[in-house]
């Protein structure tokens, strides 16, 4: 009778670290980390070491001191007298604007354009293959200056404004300006976090917009609901779309007619228009730079995405009478979106990362101000540039995490 | 039977298509007015590009060139069409190109600027055009690295010898070991080999070498670099350098070793997502906290690491493509034939993988070349920086539009054929690999 | 103390020898160049010229002190920095001296460790208007869109200024001057800040500079002068005296057409001791004695310099205003020589 044995154990040896392949990876791995703790304990140790000879403290302290300096786009309310924190949040806020308003443009433009370079219309097509080229072979900092002083060369003097005072959409070469929403009876505002840095006004007009909306949708919901219901059970469906309709505007009229909404227009007072939403011409200029150097690529990857759908798409499309638009529309371009997003995400971060080149038109997002000005006035260059990387690597990872699950589900559609 | 046929007996002759269908006609109908809409486009279109032609071209042609400054421009202007606007004052560009080519770079040694870009297409042309150049070429490109900082920044020309020896010390010493010993005692004697070399013998050795037979150039400091010639030195070192490492960085983030997995993936993530004006605040403010007291790197040096670091996490996500794109049966073939992991990378994936990611390369490498422009941030005279510089001097104060003109073209030049090139790169590979 | 570190093969060449924080005299000597941080362009005070030359007000500092240390005007490495990197190029040892239009304020001088020699140039914020604006003081500004160049003290003395006066305004921040020009002439702004000095020059290169005003407020006090890190005082009292010695001459007649002549001795006693050929001056800064006849016989002396950088016979046409000596109703007042 014979017994299956284990094979002899061998006694562990040294060298086994380095030749067994059952500890090699193990030792490997030791060995990398411990490199990589020392260089970091070397690099921290220097730091501390120069930091000391220089007489500096890593400290957060100065965030809290008074910035002094004003900014002028901003989206929640700002004094010289707030602090570097609050203008940090500012320059954060103003940096989320100017990339969220780059990327939905830059896809805009750019889905058109690579349409566009498609088109059997020959100059068509020559006119976009040399925006694509012009605008993808130069560099982005060139760029926003130069379109920053072309949007200010080319627009009127607030005097020149065609010879107006006022006007619904006001372009002036300091900024255009759009109508604002007021409210003559105004429900005022909830003030969050009191004086902090971090102070934030929440409209109750919008607030109480906000909610009729969603109850009208919520109302409209049910009515479908029922509509669907009735279906089911008798096999005509009632005409709801009118009541659907009713449910959400009604209640939204009456509530805008009771807050007492009217628009505000800008008018020409003194030097400049007043009044009205005020898009300074540092964002429109970067932002317009942004979104052109964007889809640039955009429109290429777009290109890349209409050619990898099969030949025989299209021309079944074509067999079944679609027109050539809707052809685009309904078969072409739902195919190439998986191949374009991916590439597409790349895009969307490296817009919000060109976006720090705002410092080139002086608008102030988070690397003008916390990067900027307040580290050049309180000199603390690590803290400051530390935090802004930070700050960025956070809106980076969000951007592709975010990406990353939409471009998942629109695979799951795929078989 | 009848004698009428309704069966042609002959063929018709062919007709001349007709002519409304054919020559400029004919292709104006197709591509031009096939349909109202794209009449209204062309129309558009041509009224688009006249209008951007007539008001650019005056500007450009009816110009200045020879004037010493914006004064005197715009005296000729005056003179010639009497008024000034619209009309460009290339002078700047007449007197400053040299200065905007190749910085503060002493103007009796252009030569060596100049035969270091040569020595760098040369030494490019058997990696990008394979198949048209002999393979002795090789030779350049694995010399290119030791003989370009040599002729840049001059000095002896045994600085760039003996360090290139530390690589040949490294060599023989694997030889020697791994002779006698396993192969990877060998590869910890050639590090602390070629370590030994460069920290302790290479300076002594190369002393001795230039008192033996003095062979030495005039050494150009980093700091006279600038103009167009920093940003292409700081594109190629940024790609040259980083190409190492990001094929080790993407190798590393296909790992199986977790640690060693997760340090790349965090680098490479870290790396591209942050703006590189940051990295270059860490190089301009930082780097130098980070090192060892007393230690004062140029910042040329530091923007250069920056910027290696910086492309190296962009490399290795091309490189990453690349190793995705090859089939499985690549890496098991190579498993089957009893290669080890190295063995396999060296002899079988890799030369795949880097042929197909070269066109990622060169995109890589025009990107990284566009964004050198931001170094003028941190007060570098690149392009962008020394048109500051020049229109601080009182001469050329005031004038705008020209400067960035001339380096919008200068860029769109370069960049231009690059990505030309990489397009039929691209072409190439895809025929290469039809069957 | 030097370190070197070889880092590759490659990096020989860029590396280059460290300073440490004692005896930045000792290190100028041994490395035989200056490291003098200047401005990446200003017109009149930091510019290269087609063959890489600087020249400058500012610069003109960095060329007497080489002169007085290396006996060389051109041993100087001028390294450009921006208004962010200034201070960190000098605090971490890259530059030996910061001359570079920059503003002595308390936290610079305290907060940031710094030592500011002295003053050498006294210059204020100013306001630039086009003429049919029709505006002849600041405080008629309200409202008004005013452009500024961002990273130094502009913009918080602008934010001050508007705040103390209860006006509005509308700040347009922009990195460089060339862009500020463009834009003010495009009329994206009603006034243009920045220091009066560099306002002159703006005006200057205009097309037609009669159509633009200067307005009469100043509404700060911007002293620029040259600084260096604290904790070297042997250091700073060579460029702080460097710098009076340029002042002193002028008050005292001194001018580089005169200095041989002065040198072989005069009747004035201060002019011998500033110029070595009586006393030890020299000596006790750790120079020699005849280190001032070399600051002088570089650019000099202070008038001589202004004149030919910033001075009413150049485009930017400055007149010596507050930077005249104080014998004329300025405010340059040099400590004497003894």
């Amino acid at each position: 009778m014979s017994s299956i044995t284990d094979p002899p154990k061998a006694n562990f040896r040294l060298s086994m670290l380095i030749y067994d392949t059952r500890y090699r990876s193990a030792t490997i791995q030791i060995v990398a980390l411990m490199g990589f703790m020392l260089l970091a304990a070397w690099l921290i140790g220097n730091a501390v070491e120069n930091l000391n000879a220089l007489g500096k403290t890593i400290s957060f302290g100065f965030f809290h001191e008074t910035a002094g300096y004003d900014i002028n786009q901003r989206l929640l309310d700002y004094q010289s007298g707030d602090s570097h924190l609050r203008a940090a949040l500012i320059g954060l806020l103003n940096t989320l604007v100017v990339a969220l308003l780059g990327c939905v443009t830059a896809t805009v433009v750019g889905v058109f354009v690579g349409v566009l370079r498609l088109s059997k219309n020959w100059i068509v097509a020559k006119i976009m293959t040399v925006y694509v080229e012009v605008f993808r072979n130069v560099p982005v900092l060139l760029w926003i200056a130069l379109i920053f002083a072309l949007v200010t060369e080319s627009t009127p003097h607030p005097k020149t404004f065609r010879g107006l005072d006022t006007g619904a959409v006001v372009v002036t070469n300091r900024g255009t300006y759009l109508p604002e929403v007021l409210f003559s009876n105004s429900l005022g505002d909830i003030s969050l976090f009191g004086q902090s840095a971090l102070r934030f006004d929440v409209s109750l007009d919008l607030l109480a917009i906000v909610l009729v909306l969603a109850g009208g949708f919520f109302a409209s919901f049910k009515l479908r609901k029922r509509a669907d219901r009735i279906q089911e059970a008798t096999g005509d469906r009632p005409t709801t779309w009118w009541q659907r309709l009713l449910v959400i505007f009604v209640p939204l009229g009456i509530l805008l007619a009771v807050l007492g909404l009217h628009f505000g227009y800008p008018e020409l007072k003194g030097f400049n228009f007043r009044g009205g939403t005020h898009l300074r011409n540092s964002l429109i200029a970067l932002w317009l730079a942004l979104s052109l150097y964007t889809a640039a690529y955009i429109a290429e990857i777009v290109r890349g995405g209409i050619l990898a759908v099969s030949h025989g798409q299209s021309e079944a499309a074509g067999a079944l009478g679609l027109r050539s638009g809707r052809i685009m529309n309904l078969v072409v371009l739902p195919q190439a979106l998986r191949v374009i997003i991916p590439p597409m995400i790349s895009n969307y971060l490296n817009l919000t990362k060109n976006s720090s080149l705002a410092i080139a038109v002086g608008y102030m997002d988070i690397t003008g101000t916390l990067g900027g000005i307040s580290m050049n006035q309180t000199g603390r260059e690590l803290e400051c540039v530390v935090l802004l990387m930070a700050v960025y690597l956070v809106i980076s990872l969000s951007i592709s995490a975010s990406m990353n699950w939409y471009n998942n589900r629109v695979k799951l559609v795929e078989r | 039977m009848s004698d009428t046929s309704f069966v042609r007996t002959e063929m018709l002759p062919q007709k001349a298509p007709p002519s409304t269908s054919v020559g400029i006609i004919g292709w104006a109908r197709a591509n031009l007015f096939s349909s109202p809409v794209n009449v209204v486009l062309t129309l558009a279109s041509l009224y688009f590009v006249g209008y951007v032609l007539t008001s650019l071209l005056p500007w450009v042609f009816l110009s200045v060139w020879n004037a010493d400054s914006l004064t005197e421009c715009r005296e000729i202007m005056n003179e010639t069409w009497g008024s000034t606007h619209g009309h460009a004052c290339w002078g700047v560009v007449n007197d400053r190109w040299l200065q905007l080519l190749y910085g503060f770079y002493p103007s009796e040694l252009y030569w060596r600027v100049n035969l270091t870009l040569v020595v760098t297409l040369a030494a490019l042309a058997p990696v990008l055009f394979a198949e048209k150049t002999p393979r002795q070429m090789l030779w350049l490109t694995g010399a290119y690295p030791f003989l370009m900082p040599w002729l840049l920044w001059g000095g002896s020309i045994w600085n760039p010898v003996v360090a290139a020896l530390g690589f040949v010390t490294g060599y023989v010493v694997y030889r020697a070991v791994s002779e006698i010993a396993g192969s990877l005692l060998a590869v910890v004697a050639t590090v602390v080999a070629a370590l030994f070399w460069w920290f302790v013998l290479a300076a002594p050795a190369a002393a001795l070498l230039s008192d033996i037979v003095p062979l030495t150039i005039e050494t150009v400091e980093s700091r006279k670099f600038g103009g167009f010639m920093l940003a292409l030195l700081l594109g190629v070192v940024a790609i040259g350098v980083s190409l190492p490492i990001g094929i080790l960085l993407a190798l590393g983030r296909q790992s199986d070793l977790l640690v060693v997995k997760a340090m790349c993936v965090g680098f490479i993530e870290f790396v591209r997502g942050v703006p590189l004006i940051t990295l270059l605040f860490v190089a301009s403010l930082l780097l130098n906290v980070f090192m060892p007291p007393g230690t004062n790197f140029d910042i040329i040096l530091r923007v250069m690491i920056m910027m290696t670091l910086f492309s190296a996490a962009y490399m290795a996500e091309v490189i990453r493509g690349g190793l995705a794109s090859l089939p499985k049966g690549q890496y098991e073939g190579a498993d089957s034939l009893g290669l080890n992991y190295w063995q396999a990378q060296r002899l079988i994936i890799m030369p795949q993988a880097l042929k197909i990611s070269i066109p990622g390369i060169v995109s890589t490498f025009i990107s990284v070349f566009k964004d050198t422009t931001l170094v003028s941030i941190i007060g570098l005279f690149d392009v962008i920086g020394l048109s500051t510089a020049i229109r601080a001097d009182t001469s050329w104060n005031g004038i705008y539009w020209e400067l960035f003109a001339f380096i919008a073209v200068l860029f769109f030049v370069v960049c231009f054929s690059m990505s030309r090139y990489s397009m039929y790169l691209e072409r190439k590979l895809q025929t290469g690999h039809k069957r | 103390m030097k370190k070197s570190v070889i880092l590759g093969a490659l990096t020989f060449a860029g590396l280059a020898a460290g300073a440490a924080a004692a005896g930045t005299l000792d290190d100028v000597q041994s490395r035989g160049k200056l490291n003098c941080g200047v401005n990446a362009g200003l017109v009149g005070f930091a510019t290269p010229d087609a063959n890489g030359e600087w020249g400058g007000f500012d610069v003109a500092i960095c060329r007497a002190v080489a002169a007085a240390v290396l006996d060389d005007a051109n041993a100087v490495e001028f390294v450009p920095t921006t208004g962010k990197t200034r201070f960190t190029a000098l605090a971490s040892g890259e530059i030996d001296v910061l001359s570079r239009n920059t503003t002595w304020t308390f936290s610079r001088d305290v907060d940031l460790k710094f030592t500011f020699v002295g003053v050498n140039y006294y210059d204020g914020q100013g306001f630039l208007v086009p003429k049919e604006l029709g505006v002849s003081s600041a405080k008629e500004l309200d409202g008004a869109t005013v452009c500024i160049q961002t990273g130094t003290t502009t913009e918080l003395n602008l934010a001050d200024f508007f705040r103390t006066n209860g006006i509005s305004y509308e700040p347009v921040p922009i990195e460089t001057e060339a862009e500020a020009q463009q834009q003010y002439l495009a009329g994206a702004c009603d006034a243009y800040t920045t220091d009066a000095s560099g306002l002159a020059a703006t005006r200057a290169a205009f097309e037609t500079p009669g159509d633009h005003v200067i307005l009469p407020e100043i509404i700060s006090k911007e002293p620029l002068g040259p600084l260096v890190r604290h904790g070297d005082d042997e250091w700073g009292d060579i460029v702080r005296w460097t710098l009076n010695a340029m002042i002193a001459a002028e008050e005292l007649g001194v001018t580089s057409a005169n200095l041989s002549e002065m040198a072989a001795g005069t009747d004035n006693p201060e002019i011998d001791r500033l110029l070595g050929t009586t006393g030890s001056l020299g000596e006790k800064l750790g120079l020699d004695a005849t280190w001032a006849q070399r600051v002088l016989a570089v650019g000099g002396n202070y008038a001589e310099v202004f004149a030919k950088n910033i001075g009413e016979d150049t485009p930017i046409g400055l007149a010596r205003g507050l930077n005249a000596q104080w014998t004329e109703g300025g405010l340059l007042y040099a400590p004497p020589f003894r």
